[in-house]
């Protein structure tokens, strides 16, 4: 269950990314997630509430791609998808394989509302 | 409504630390190895059977992962050697600021070998990294051959395999050559060791390929960083 710990880290890295968008109000958070991160999106987006709840974003939503494994050959250099996790080549059988993506845990964007809200009005109340 | 593009990963703040630390290790030398396993797959007791075979001149130490209780940091420090218990109170895993926080109390000169022992946990410590040269996945043949299809993500990311107890394998219906196959399926380049904490000479893989990894950091710290 460290999908608690993470939730807590996305929640820390909008809360950075925000400091530079004075007013934005947050409304839903993109990720990419590989399925071979060992995170559970259901567990996540449980736990995402929680982190979220009584903060001033409840209700921020999470969006949580997952990337299924891919793999470079290095016999003839074809992509391919990865099934069933047999990372051997179905081209040329080879084994001496890379992967190309499936372990990631990667930010992909923040949606954000922005102007008409009242942090505008208290800007120009300055 | 504004689509912000973010590019970091979510565990950044982690894995700065992380990379610190790698350095750090490099730059003095240190091997260190992370061991990864679910709880009871025979951890501590290869790590009791590793220090209890070292010279008492060996520069080595262990930082001992657990949610409670330090019996594993008291039974890892009757050999002699510097241990710490890490204690993490519900955490499911280790990450790279606590063992940054329990290395302060060391001097990293004086350190040849620097084990940790994950928490118990076949999922969560995969994901974090705590700048170390190799993750060992652990598997007891008390567990089942399947397990690597199961959990493939700590099989994917470690660079060796430890199968466990073997001298259990007449007993069980555990068959090591399908366990083998299932990891290298995952992992095709995954190296694999078989060990026995009881038999004579049980652990001469394990600790020959330990010695040859601590060779191999005594190399790369004669070698400044390139920075790029």
């Amino acid at each position: 269950m460290h999908e608690f710990s993470i939730a807590e880290s996305i929640l820390e890295a909008v809360r950075k990314e925000l400091a530079s968008h004075p007013g934005a109000r947050p409304t839903r958070v993109g990720l990419r997630i590989g399925e071979l991160a060992a995170v559970d999106v259901d567990s996540l987006g449980f736990c995402f509430e929680s982190v979220v709840q009584g903060t001033e974003w409840e209700g921020l939503q999470l969006d949580a791609q997952v990337c299924p494994q891919r793999r470079i050959c290095n016999g003839c250099g074809k992509e391919f998808a990865v099934v069933e996790y047999n990372a051997s080549c179905p081209m040329c059988a080879c084994g001496n394989t890379t992967l190309s993506s499936g372990d990631e845990l990667d930010f992909d964007y923040l949606e954000v509302e922005t102007g008409g809200t009242p942090a505008i009005e208290v800007k120009g109340a300055e | 409504m504004e689509r912000l593009p973010l590019k970091s990963k979510v565990l950044s703040e982690n894995q700065i630390v992380a990379e610190s630390l790698r350095e750090r290790f490099r730059s003095h030398g240190v091997l260190c190895l992370n061991l990864i396993s679910g709880p009871g797959s025979g951890k501590t007791t290869l790590l009791e059977r590793t220090l209890a075979s070292f010279d008492p001149a060996t520069r080595v130490c262990v930082l001992t992962g657990d949610i409670q209780t330090d019996n594993d940091a008291r039974r890892l420090a009757q050999y002699g050697f510097p241990v710490q218990q890490i204690t993490t109170g519900g955490t499911c895993h280790l990450d790279a600021r606590m063992i940054e926080r329990h290395l302060a109390a060391w001097d990293l000169d004086g350190i040849d070998l620097l084990f940790i022992e994950n928490v118990g946990n076949l999922v969560c410590p995969s994901s974090y990294d705590l700048g170390e040269a190799s993750k060992i996945v652990l598997l007891s043949v008390t567990e089942g051959d399947d397990k690597p299809l199961k959990y493939p993500s700590i099989f994917f990311k470690s660079d060796l395999f430890i199968l466990t107890k073997i001298d259990l394998l007449p007993y069980v219906p555990f068959n090591a050559e399908v366990v083998e196959a299932n990891a290298r399926l995952v992992h095709p380049g995954i190296e694999i060791v078989r060990t026995s904490a009881t038999a004579e000479g049980g652990l001469d893989a394990w600790l020959a390929w330990m010695k040859q990894r601590m060779a191999q950091a005594r190399q790369d710290a004669l070698v400044p960083l390139q920075l790029s």
